[in-house]
């Protein structure tokens, strides 16, 4: 009976399935035309959202402890501190945010007296800063701002799962208490602000704030009162004040002017007490309801939804006061149609969905689609988007032109660079004794690093060779041959060209080492490469070093290492060589020229001078620098300090990387900004462009599936019509039919 | 069978606490407070000051496993090992280093991963079946030769190329599915059915083979022989003896991994941005966040042990000569 009934529901599976199967490639065909690839089906094509990505999940949304770029592409749009930068002037501004003006500081003595504003920086003992904020500004509306909320009991808390829970929302004005109150959090114990320790150093009184704050802590006994909320208002600071609603004033010891750089940054984003009381109740954390998780801002957006793994929407701020497009910008910025909408209210885009991308090639492919708005060039999709022009000029690819696509370049504000210890017998010049020759072996090694060519095999061509450790948009930057490193390159016939090994090798050999080898014991010099371990992927790469170094017979020892190690091993002073980079925190040369300065050397003193560089020269000519306004002599200060650098070469000096940025056609008033990350305000999408090509660019294909499905049903009937003669077949016929 | 599941418990206790012990010595003979601290507080301006203020905060500022300092009990229990690792035998997994809390992250994670792989796994395995039980059907036919070159092939070649060439082919040439992404719902059954069909596919080659095999060595027994003297067909033979008798074997590799499915798989759900618990331990080592990587090779090693026990116990149901030692 099985038997009956399995051939029964052989032969009906053949029908059901032939039949199906012309259904289903019927069904195909008709689907042909239709759009099934969308990500975002759920949304209508015609809502002014910007789609774009993000690789990495932000740890901290917490101003006072954010300090990554990952993290700023979501605070930047959330947080207003009282600066921020001129979205197109180059070199990079200051221009006001929540305030009024740009603060002119005023000087004081020790005995308290003002000084002018141009007295020498050595008499000046304090800056003090008054802050004056916009009057009409208000917070987003958040729970924490009804009073009920912020006196929930534990049971109440464990009941909520989202801010939505907590129901009513409210806000206020923005006030000066707001900003004051932010600064005392960088002192706070729970917080550990990673800025603290620097600030400490110039805001008058935030040292001894930071004690008192822990003395409190450490009379809290018990978990839950470690946690119980610090009203920060009851504690002062010395050098920091609110003198009235909307104003504030900052004391910093000495002349600091780079204040007000940091004073761009969302360190100093305003936090109202009632959000931090707010989150300090008992049960939020354990709820993860705390302002790391939901930021509270004045910005034009808010944080609407936040799940780190995969979308972040950032939703237009309701009580955002607008904010007047930039009416002037750099020249060429008119032509290129950015100022148009000079004058209009920002923002002009009502949601920005982030989703989470962390492979680049759905990355790529979703943007070619046109379901992200703009794009990164990786290595990979390098060749298919861009090509070189008859001067060597980046520009799009035919295929990217046809799309509509644009390309924007820009040269980041950050070094990249190989370090020489300046601790290291051989190539360190700390020992006086060995010093020269040190210099000689290090000059040697800079001439004979090809960094051009690095930056074509690596990089693809996204760099620019450093000549110094400043980066362009920076202050003291020179263009052309006036900045060459004369140690490596020298000029001829109007052009920079890098200097013939045969040059790096005389160095090394009144260094002591003719072809390489030690003169007097004949030993071959090695030198050591710490770096991190990476794997067979950066083979090519410390390949290409060894081989440079191999030019002037030098053998490299790469010493791969976990990060843990070779941290330890940079900060203890027991490498030789490594390579390091900075990405500039504001734009101002003191914040590269501090990383070779001598009292900051990691080993002596914890500082981020990593190669512990030690000169007298350029630690007198940094100490005057570092504190002189902008200006002829603070650019002749700079050109010395870098001549003195050029000379030692405590770097090899690297690169400069160039961002190269995709975005369609649909995407207005974009130009990248290596110091703004608040950059979404300004520009505009025309949804309606957005909608009509992404329906062009993905028309779905259903024909070569129904082919497909055909192939399968036609394998399945030979396959059953095998089996069915199989079945029927008798053993040994012949026999039997005889 | 209790007086087994209550030894086997027992056992479990056992190696929980060792797993948990070569954890924290591998991880802490890596990675010191002080490069956790390194690691979450940035690379930055990182102060000594600010290093001891967050070893504080999160306890990393105790030592390791024994508190000389310490008075009676207190030398073992105020302790890092102790402190973070004692409390997850009562599942409170505590929070991540970045403050987050690691339960509400695996309870978040878990679900899409789920809804990748529990499809991957009763479709896949139905299929493997289905297409091994046609091959044993067409045993040494050219049919059964040329499906064995092409599952050989498939084994040869990385998932990693299935899952490219098919968000290449049916995503990029063909526009029939979101090439990454997730939601929820209904919805979701777009994000999903490629990352299934390919998880699917991938599997085929190694599964089909060895269930082929494993029905093979069945319909070469004295029963499928007697069974064919009786003058049964073929089909019969297949569905009612070699399908389950060849199902005991089946089940040891397949019940094993059901607890597993929690856990998702990293390459899919990097490549297709599901955002499940596939690559949360890989972040997390790379983040060096203690906090989460006990947690997830604690979970990791319940439902080993979860799917072992349960195998032992699948046996006594499909095969009734199998009894569990009391």
């Amino acid at each position: 009976m099985l038997k009956t009934a399995l051939q029964g529901c052989c032969q009906s599976a053949g029908r059901i399935a032939a039949v199906g199967t012309l259904g289903l490639s019927v069904l195909a065909l008709q689907g042909c035309g239709e759009i099934w690839n969308n990500p975002y089906a759920a949304a209508s094509p015609l809502d002014n959202t910007l789609y774009t990505s993000f690789s990495e999940r932000p740890k901290h949304l917490d101003p006072a402890k954010s300090y990554t770029e990952d993290e700023a592409a979501f605070n930047a749009q959330i947080y207003e501190p009282p600066f921020q930068y001129h979205y197109f002037k180059r070199p990079y501004e200051l221009v006001t945010g929540t305030a009024l003006a740009l603060p002119k500081p005023r000087y004081l003595d020790a005995a308290g007296a003002a000084l002018p504003a141009d007295a020498a920086a050595s008499a000046i003992t304090s800056s003090v800063y008054e802050i004056r904020i916009r009057p009409d500004i208000r917070y987003q509306p958040h729970p924490a701002f009804v009073a009920a909320n912020r006196q929930l009991s534990r049971e109440a808390i464990a009941r909520k799962f989202g801010m939505a829970d907590f129901g009513a929302t409210g806000s206020r004005l923005l006030t000066a208490e707001d900003y004051v109150y932010q600064i005392k959090r960088l002192a706070h114990p729970r917080v550990n602000s990673p800025i603290f320790g620097h600030m400490a150093e110039y805001i008058v009184g935030l040292k001894e704030y930071g004690v008192t704050l822990k003395g409190v802590q450490k009379k809290l006994e018990g978990a839950e009162e470690r946690e119980t909320w610090m009203d920060l208002r009851s504690f002062e600071i010395g050098g920091v004040r609110v003198i009235d609603a909307a104003t504030f004033e900052i004391t910093v010891r000495g002349k600091y002017p780079q204040f007000l750089y940091w004073m761009a940054m969302p360190f100093f984003a305003p936090i109202p007490w009632e959000v931090d009381q707010f989150y300090s109740q008992a049960g939020m954390r354990e709820r993860n309801f705390t302002l790391d998780w939901y930021p509270v801002g004045t910005g034009p957006y808010m944080l609407t939804e936040n799940n780190p793994n995969a979308r972040m929407v950032l939703s237009r701020n309701p009580h955002f006061r607008g904010e007047p497009y930039p009416t002037e910008g750099e020249p060429g910025d008119r032509e290129a149609g950015l100022l148009q909408d000079a004058g209009k209210i920002m923002p002009f885009i009502d949601r920005v969905v982030f989703t989470r991308e962390k492979e680049t090639i759905p990355y790529w492919n979703k943007f070619l689609q046109g379901y992200y708005d703009r794009s990164g060039i990786d290595s990979d999709n390098f060749d298919q988007a861009v090509r070189s022009g008859v001067e060597g000029e980046a520009g799009l690819t035919p295929e990217m032109e046809a799309r509509g696509i644009r390309l924007r370049t820009s040269t980041a504000t950050s070094s990249s660079f190989l370090a020489f210890n300046w601790l290291d017998p051989v190539v360190g010049g700390a020992d006086p004794k060995n010093a020269e020759r040190a210099r000689k072996i290090r000059q040697a090694v800079t001439i004979a690093i090809d960094i051009d060519e690095f930056i074509s095999i690596f990089r693809n061509g996204r760099g620019i060779a450093a000549q110094g450790p400043l980066p362009p948009g920076i202050f003291g930057f020179k263009e052309g041959n006036a900045s060459i490193n004369p140690i490596a390159y020298e000029i001829t016939e109007g052009k920079a060209v890098r200097r013939p090994i045969a040059e790096a090798k005389r160095l090394l050999a009144e260094a002591g080492f003719p072809a390489g080898r030690d003169a007097t014991s004949g030993r071959p010099l090695v030198l050591a490469l710490d770096v991190r371990d990476g794997g067979p992927s950066d083979k090519a790469r410390l390949d290409w070093y060894r081989k440079q170094f191999a030019k002037i017979d030098i053998q490299l020892d790469v010493r791969g290492t976990d990060w843990n190690r070779l941290q330890e091993k940079v900060r203890k002073g027991n490498t030789q060589m490594f390579f390091m980079g900075w990405n500039a925190d504001y734009p101002d040369p003191e914040n590269f020229l501090f990383m070779l300065y001598g009292p900051n050397s990691v080993a002596k003193s914890g500082g981020e001078n990593r190669a512990n560089y030690e000169n007298p020269a350029f630690d007198a000519l940094f100490e005057k620098l570092k504190a002189m306004d902008n200006g002829p002599e603070r650019l002749a200060a700079i050109e010395a300090a870098v001549k003195v650098l050029h000379v030692d070469a405590p770097w090899a000096w690297g690169f400069h990387p160039k961002s190269y940025g995709l975005a369609h056609a649909w995407i207005g008033n974009s130009k990248p900004n290596e110091m703004a990350r608040n950059g979404i305000k300004y520009q505009r999408i025309d949804s309606e462009l957005r909608a009509r090509m992404r329906a062009q660019w993905n028309r779905a294909l259903m024909w070569p599936f129904a082919l497909l499905l055909i192939g399968v049903a036609v394998l399945a009937w030979l396959g059953l019509r095998y089996w069915r003669r199989a079945e029927a077949a008798v053993a040994l016929a012949r026999v039997k039919h005889a | 069978m209790t007086a087994y599941l209550i030894r086997r418990l027992f056992y479990a206790v056992l190696i929980l606490i060792g797993v948990n012990l070569i954890t924290f010595w591998l991880f802490f003979k890596i990675n010191t407070p002080d490069d956790i601290a390194r690691m979450q507080l940035g690379a930055k301006r990182v102060t000594a000051d600010a290093i001891a203020k967050w070893k504080a905060e999160r306890g990393y500022d105790k030592p390791l496993v024994y508190n000389a300092a310490a008075q009676g009990a207190k030398r073992f229990t105020d302790t890092i090992y102790f402190e973070k690792s004692a409390a997850m035998f009562l599942l409170d997994f505590g929070r991540a280093d970045d403050g987050r809390d690691i339960w509400h992250e695996i309870r978040t994670r878990a679900g899409p991963s789920l809804a990748v792989q529990l499809p991957v796994f009763i479709v896949g395995l139905g299929l493997n079946i289905s297409f091994a039980l046609l091959l044993a059907l067409f045993r040494a036919t050219r049919f059964d030769f040329a499906s064995q070159v092409f599952l050989v092939a498939m084994m040869s070649i990385s998932s990693l190329f299935f899952i490219i060439a098919g968000q290449y082919v049916f995503s990029k040439l063909w526009h029939l599915v979101p090439i990454s992404g997730y939601a929820s719902g209904l919805d979701s059954f777009r994000f999903l059915v490629l990352p299934v069909a390919i998880g699917v596919f991938t599997s085929l080659g190694g599964a089909t083979r060895l269930y082929r095999t494993i029905f093979l060595e069945e319909m070469g027994r004295d029963y499928v022989r007697t069974a064919r003297a009786k003058g049964m067909s073929e089909l019969v033979v297949l569905f009612r003896h070699v399908l389950k008798n060849g199902m005991i074997p089946i089940l040891t590799g397949v019940v094993v991994v059901i607890p597993g499915l929690f856990i998702g798989s990293l390459l899919t759900e990097s490549f297709f941005g599901i955002p499940g618990l596939g690559s949360y331990t890989i972040e997390a080592i790379q983040a060096q966040d203690f906090g989460v990587v006990r947690s997830m090779v604690f979970i990791g090693s319940v439902l080993y042990i979860i799917g072992l026990v349960l195998t032992d116990i699948s046996y006594t149901l499909v095969d009734p000569r199998v009894r569990l030692p009391g």
